[in-house]
C-alpha cells in the first residue's frame, strides 16, 4: 500500500483512539481533574508517566544527537533517567503522603506562604510552557514532513485532539491516553530499530546488537563504526569530547531537572497508596528505558547506514529520502570540488552552518546554496532532527513502518503536550483562584475554570507552535536547569529538613534561579559571540549550569536557616507526618 | 491518623526514618558510582577494558548506568516494604488512610 495512505490510516486509527478513551475516562469531579480521584494502578501509572516524560524530544531528536555526537550523547541518556532515582527515594513518596493537588500546593503549605506558592506557581507556569511550545511544533513536523500537509494544518489537527481529551477527561482522560500513547509510541520506536538491528548485526535486540558484530563480519559494530568516523576525519564516535566538568554539570542538572519538573511530579498523586508510589518510579523507568537503551543503538545503526550510503554517492543516484529531506531543508549538498559526487567528512560543511537555499537548481538537480563552503572538504549539511524519522527509509524498511514511527512521533508528543497543559491549567485554576484570590468559589465553578485555564493554555501553546518566538528550541533545553535550581532544592529539602523555614525558601528558590536565569540570558542573548568554554564559569556550559544554580540555592538556604525563626509548629508536625507512610 | 501523640511512637517514628535514611543514602552512593564516577570522570580509564563489543565507559555512559538505575529503585521498594512492616506503618490494602 502506498506510504501516504498506510500513514494517515495509522495516524487515524490510533486518534479514534485516544478520542475513545476521553469519552470513557471523563472527569467529574475535581479531584478526578487533577488526579484521577488518585485511584490509578501503579503500572499504569508507571505506563502514563513514561509517556508524559519521553516527548518529541526524546523520541525524534535524542537518537539523531546521539547519531552525530556519539559518547557526549550521554549526557542526556544518564541525565533523563538518573533523575527517576532521585525522583522515587527522595521526592515522590513523601509528596504522595502529603496527598494534595500540585506542587505549589506543596510549597505554599511547607513553607505557610502565599508568596511561596506564587513564586511556585509562576515557575510552574513558565518551565511549563517553554516545553509545551517544543512539543507543538514537534506535532507540526511529523504531519508537515510524513503526511505531507501545512506545518500550521499539523498543530491545529494536534491542537484539536488535546483539546478533546485534556479539557474533558482532566487528569483521569489524560491517564488513560497516555497508557495508549506510550503502546503506540514504544511499539513504533522498537518495531524499526529491531529490524535495522536485525540487518545490521542478526541481533533482535538492539540493546545487545549495538555490542555484537557486524552481520557477515568478525568486526563489532562499535569498532567498525569507530574507524569509519575516524577515517572520514570525523571525531571517532565512542571518543569524548566535552570536557569532563561540563559534561558532570550538564548531566546533574538533567537529573535534577527531571525529579524536579512538575509534570512529572503530579503524576505521583495519581496513585492510591505511598509505596504504590515508589513502585510506580520503578515502572515508570523500566518503560523510560526501554527506549533509551534503544536510543544508543539506532544512532549507531543510523550513522553506519547514512556513510554507508551517502558516502561518495553520485548525486544523480541519491535515493528518495535524500532527496525529499533535502527539499524539506534539512539535508543540503555543496558540490565543492565539482565531481558531482558527495562527500562526507569531518567538519562542518557550510558557512554559514544552516543552508540557504538561492531557489535555483545546481547541474546534477540539487538545490542551490547560498552559503559559502567552509575549508573543509565535508559537503554534507545533515540536520540531526530527521535521523528517526528517515532511519526506517534510510535502511528501506517497509511503509508499514514509516507509517507507524509517524503514529509513534506524534503519541509522544501529545502526550507529553497534555501532561504539561494539565498542570498549568491546575496552576491556575487551584493554586492561583481557589487557594489565593477567590477562596469562596465552588466545586463546579473550579472545575469549570480548570477547564477553561486548559482550553486558553491550549491556543497559547498552538500560537507558540505556529510562530515559534526564535528563543523557545532554545531555552527548553534550558527548563532543566531552571527546574534543577528553583524546585529541587525546596522540595528536597522541606522533606529532609525539619528547620527548613519559608525565609530560607524563598531567598534559595530566588538565588537560584535568578543566578541561573542570568548566566544564560548572558551567554545566550546579550553576549552570545563569548559563549564558548574560555569564558564560561569553571568551563561549565549554560546548558549545565543549573547544577550551579542548585548548589548556591542549597548554601543560601542552610545560611539563611540558621539565621531566621524554625518554622511553626504545625508545619514540623506536617513535616513528621509526610515521613511516615501510614 | 496521626499516631506522633505518645513518645513511644515518636521514637518509633524517628528509628523508622534513620533506617529510610540509610538504606536511601546507601542506594544513592551507588546511584553516583555508576553514573558520575563510571559514566564520566573515569570514563576514558575505563574505556581501555572491553565488555562484548563495548568500550567498559562507554557501557556505563550510554546502557549500563540505566540499567543500575532500574536494580536501585526495585531494591529501594522491597528494602522499603520490609522497613514499613518493621516500624508497623505499612499502609494496609483498604483505601482509606
Amino acid at each position: 500500500m502506498d506510504v501516504n495512505l498506510l500513514t494517515y490510516l495509522f495516524v487515524g486509527l490510533s486518534f479514534s483512539l485516544y478520542i475513545g478513551i476521553a469519552v470513557w475516562s471523563r472527569s467529574t469531579t475535581t479531584k478526578e481533574f487533577y488526579v484521577a480521584d488518585g485511584h490509578v494502578h501503579p503500572l499504569a501509572n508507571g505506563a502514563a508517566t513514561a509517556a508524559d516524560w519521553m516527548s518529541a524530544a526524546s523520541f525524534l531528536s535524542m537518537a539523531g544527537i546521539i547519531a552525530f555526537e556519539g559518547a557526549d550523547g550521554a549526557r542526556y541518556l544518564m541525565g533523563w533517567t538518573g533523575g527517576y532515582v532521585l525522583l522515587a527515594l527522595c521526592l515522590a513518596p513523601y509528596l504522595r503522603k502529603f496527598a494534595k493537588f500540585t506542587v505549589p500546593d506543596f510549597v505554599g503549605e511547607r513553607y505557610y506562604s502565599s508568596t511561596a506558592r506564587i513564586v511556585a506557581v509562576i515557575c510552574v507556569i513558565f518551565i511549563s510552557f517553554t516545553y509545551v511550545s517544543g512539543q507543538m511544533r514537534g506535532v507540526g513536523l511529523v504531519f508537515s514532513r510524513l503526511l505531507e500537509v501545512d506545518i500550521n494544518t499539523g498543530v491545529f489537527v494536534g491542537m484539536a485532539i488535546v483539546f478533546f481529551y485534556a479539557v474533558m477527561g482532566g487528569m483521569k482522560g489524560i491517564t488513560y491516553t497516555q497508557v495508549a500513547q506510550y503502546c503506540v509510541l514504544i511499539f513504533a520506536y522498537l518495531v524499526p530499530a529491531i529490524y535495522i538491528s536485525l540487518i545490521i548485526t542478526d541481533n533482535p535486540i538492539p540493546m545487545f546488537g549495538l555490542g555484537s558484530t557486524v552481520s557477515g563480519q568478525e568486526i563489532y559494530l562499535l569498532d567498525k563504526l569507530d574507524g569509519l568516523t575516524t577515517e572520514l576525519g570525523m571525531s571517532a564516535f565512542t571518543a569524548t569530547n566535552k570536557s569532563t566538568i561540563d559534561m558532570f554539570f550538564i548531566t546533574a542538572a538533567l537529573m535534577a531537572g527531571t525529579a524536579g519538573l512538575p509534570h512529572v511530579i503530579v503524576r505521583f498523586f495519581t496513585v492510591p497508596k505511598v509505596r504504590d508510589a515508589r513502585i510506580s518510579a520503578g515502572y515508570a523507568l523500566v518503560f523510560i528505558a526501554l527506549l533509551y537503551t534503544t536510543a544508543p543503538a539506532v544512532a549507531a545503526f543510523a550513522r553506519v547506514n547514512i556513510i554507508d550510503t551517502v558516502n561518495e554517492m553520485r548525486y544523480v543516484q541519491a535515493p528518495e529520502w535524500f532527496t525529499k529531506w533535502e527539499e524539506s531543508g534539512l539535508i543540503a549538498w555543496l558540490d565543492k570540488n565539482e565531481d558531482g559526487k558527495v562527500q562526507y567528512r569531518g567538519g562542518t560543511a557550510l558557512n554559514p552552518r544552516l543552508p540557504a537555499y538561492t531557489g535555483e537548481v545546481g547541474v546534477h538537480g540539487q538545490r542551490l546554496l547560498a552559503n559559502t563552503g567552509t575549508d573543509s572538504t565535508n559537503e554534507l549539511y545533515i540536520d540531526r532532527d530527521i535521523i528517526v524519522l528517515a532511519l526506517p527509509e534510510i535502511a528501506q524498511l517497509p511503509n508499514w513502518v514509516i507509517a507507524l514511527v509517524a503514529a509513534g512521533g506524534l503519541a509522544a508528543a501529545l502526550s507529553t503536550a497534555a501532561g504539561l497543559l494539565l498542570v498549568i491549567s491546575t496552576a491556575v485554576s487551584h493554586d492561583l483562584m481557589k487557594q489565593t484570590f477567590y477562596p469562596g468559589i465552588t466545586e463546579k465553578q473550579e472545575l469549570l475554570s480548570a477547564r477553561i485555564a486548559a482550553a486558553v493554555a491550549i491556543c497559547i501553546a498552538g500560537l507558540f507552535g505556529i510562530y515559534p518566538p526564535g528563543f523557545v528550541a532554545e531555552v527548553v533545553a534550558f527548563a532543566f536547569g531552571l527546574a534543577a535550581a528553583s524546585f529541587f532544592p525546596v522540595l528536597l529539602l522541606g522533606i529532609f529538613s525539619r528547620r527548613m523555614n519559608k525565609e530560607a525558601a524563598i531567598s534559595g528558590m530566588i538565588t537560584g534561579l535568578g543566578f541561573t536565569f542570568m548566566y544564560i540570558a548572558y551567554f545566550k542573548f546579550i553576549s552570545p559571540e563569548t559563549n564558548n568554554a574560555a569564558h564560561w564559569w569553571f568551563g561549565i556550559s549554560p546548558e549545565g549550569i543549573g547544577t550551579l544554580g542548585m548548589i548556591f540555592n542549597f548554601l543560601v538556604s542552610f545560611i539563611v536557616m540558621r539565621f531566621t525563626p524554625a518554622p511553626p509548629l504545625e508545619v514540623q508536625q506536617m513535616v513528621a507526618n509526610i515521613r511516615l507512610p501510614r | 491518623m496521626n499516631k506522633l501523640d505518645s513518645k513511644n511512637t515518636a521514637e518509633n517514628a524517628d528509628l523508622y526514618w534513620r533506617a529510610n535514611v540509610r538504606l536511601m543514602l546507601s542506594l544513592l552512593s551507588v546511584w553516583f558510582l555508576v553514573s558520575f564516577v563510571c559514566g564520566i570522570l573515569l570514563v576514558d580509564f575505563l574505556d581501555q577494558f572491553h565488555i562484548f563489543g563495548f568500550r567498559l565507559g562507554f557501557w556505563f555512559a550510554h546502557q549500563g548506568s540505566i540499567l543500575f538505575f532500574i536494580l536501585l529503585i526495585f531494591i529501594y521498594v522491597w528494602g522499603m516494604n520490609r522497613i514499613d512492616k518493621q516500624f508497623d506503618v505499612y499502609e494496609d490494602n483498604t483505601d482509606d488512610e
